[in-house]
């Protein structure tokens, strides 16, 4: 039970980057990449919200969806719940901590439509986890794309003063850059999980 | 705007993929082949009609607090209903696209016409709206996935789905699966926005 929880953790945040590797989330991941300070704050929003969405989903699926027969829903009542968290999530960052709620901004309703969120509360129930794993993959997921947005800030603000050909401005090399980041986290595609947790 | 107007905005001037860059998910993730993008762009299309013809239509009675959460439940709809008759009638299709054709309903290109055109035109123009706004995503999809399944694995056209295994155009050894690979969409649609944004400079550059 152990050694599959630590299994997915890893999968979600580098075997299977949900970015780099499954295309999740890179609306956010291209339009929020300018400065490493924003991408923190997009990623650590992400991370809270993919948590908590996997949790809530999964109980919805679980004690509502499948005993009612009513799978066919899935997709226009997981959209709902994840709306209602994030506007929830709004309402309780602005109460508890009104500088957090300035700096994250317009992101945090954005996160709406993440494809990333609702990604993961498909594919957990998808890969048919249990609750705990679903919460696991969800925060892998989370981590996943925060990594990956940081480190891409981190390329972007130094792309920025670079000498680029006015073609590839802007989106073209960005793009090109998230390939080049992509080929570097296909080296973890080697890892023998079983060897490095002596499962 | 009126129905040709918009549809001629959405394929050229404000193609979502080249010029609005919304919609980034699918876009990169089911490029893999020709069908695959074809498949994807007309689903997305159906989605984006549907939901701008009936947002367009229920326009002044959504209240104006609480109209994200009533598009976003019009599109999950219409993709609901995509979803079952892809896997009714095109099951090869449906299990590669996966679990993208879901995730059609936080494509930004559907929610932000909705909130931006549907929500404050006509029902004919918004239809326009819609188809452009597709037939441009589809058109961008299917040129994406021609290039990407041409380097990729030296076959084109192939159609699972209608038993057809492609023409071979590059022999086996010389296909590059990288392009195939996550790092291959990214790169590519990169060099292709490059090269647009370049014949976009040159024709204007002419102009003037």
């Amino acid at each position: 039970m152990d050694g599959k929880l630590l299994v997915i953790f890893v999968s979600g945040i580098l075997i299977n980057n949900f970015v780099l590797t499954r295309f999740l989330g890179i609306c956010p991941f291209l339009g929020v990449s300018q400065q490493t300070e924003t991408a923190i704050g997009m990623g650590l929003a992400v991370i809270f919200v993919m948590t908590l969405v996997s949790v809530f989903t999964w109980v919805v699926q679980d004690l509502i969806l499948v005993p009612l027969g009513l799978g066919y829903l899935q997709t226009v009542v997981f959209i709902l719940v994840i709306a209602a968290l994030v506007q929830l999530v709004e309402m309780v960052i602005q109460k508890i901590s009104p500088t957090l709620y300035r700096a994250l901004g317009v992101y945090l309703p954005l996160i709406t439509t993440n494809c990333a969120v609702l990604g993961v509360a498909i594919l957990n129930i998808d890969e048919q986890y249990s609750l705990i794993e679903s919460m696991v993959n969800g925060l892998a997921g989370g981590v996943g794309f925060a990594l990956a947005i940081v480190l891409f800030s981190g390329i972007r603000e130094r792309l920025a003063a670079a000498p680029i050909p006015e073609s590839l401005k802007g989106y073209p090399i960005a793009l090109i850059t998230a390939g080049l980041l992509s080929i570097a986290f296909m080296g973890f595609s080697g890892f023998n999980l079983n060897a490095l947790f002596g499962m | 705007m009126n129905f040709r107007k918009a549809l001629a905005n959405g394929l050229l001037a404000e193609n979502p993929t080249f010029r609005l860059v919304l919609g980034m998910c699918p876009t990169l993730a089911v490029t893999t082949s020709m069908m695959n993008g074809i498949g994807m762009g007309l689903a997305a299309t159906f989605v984006l009609v549907g939901s701008n013809a009936i947002v367009s239509l229920v326009r002044s009675f959504i209240p104006h607090k609480i109209r994200i959460p009533c598009y976003i439940v019009i599109i999950a709809t219409f993709v609901t209903v995509v979803d079952l008759v892809m896997a009714g009638f095109t099951p090869a299709l449906h299990e590669t696209l996966g679990i993208f054709i879901p995730l059609i309903v936080v494509n930004c290109i559907i929610l932000a016409r909705a909130e931006s055109f549907a929500s404050k035109n006509s029902l004919l123009s918004s239809i326009g709206d819609g188809l452009g706004m597709g037939i441009g995503f589809t058109c961008a999809l299917t040129m994406l996935g021609s290039i990407r399944e041409l380097l990729g694995t030296g076959v084109v056209l192939a159609a699972p789905d209608f038993n057809f295994a492609g023409l071979r155009v590059i022999p086996e050894a010389f296909k590059a699966l990288v392009v195939i690979m996550a790092p291959g969409g990214f790169i590519v649609l990169g060099l292709l926005l490059g090269f647009i944004n370049w014949l976009t400079r040159k024709a204007s550059a002419h102009s003037s």
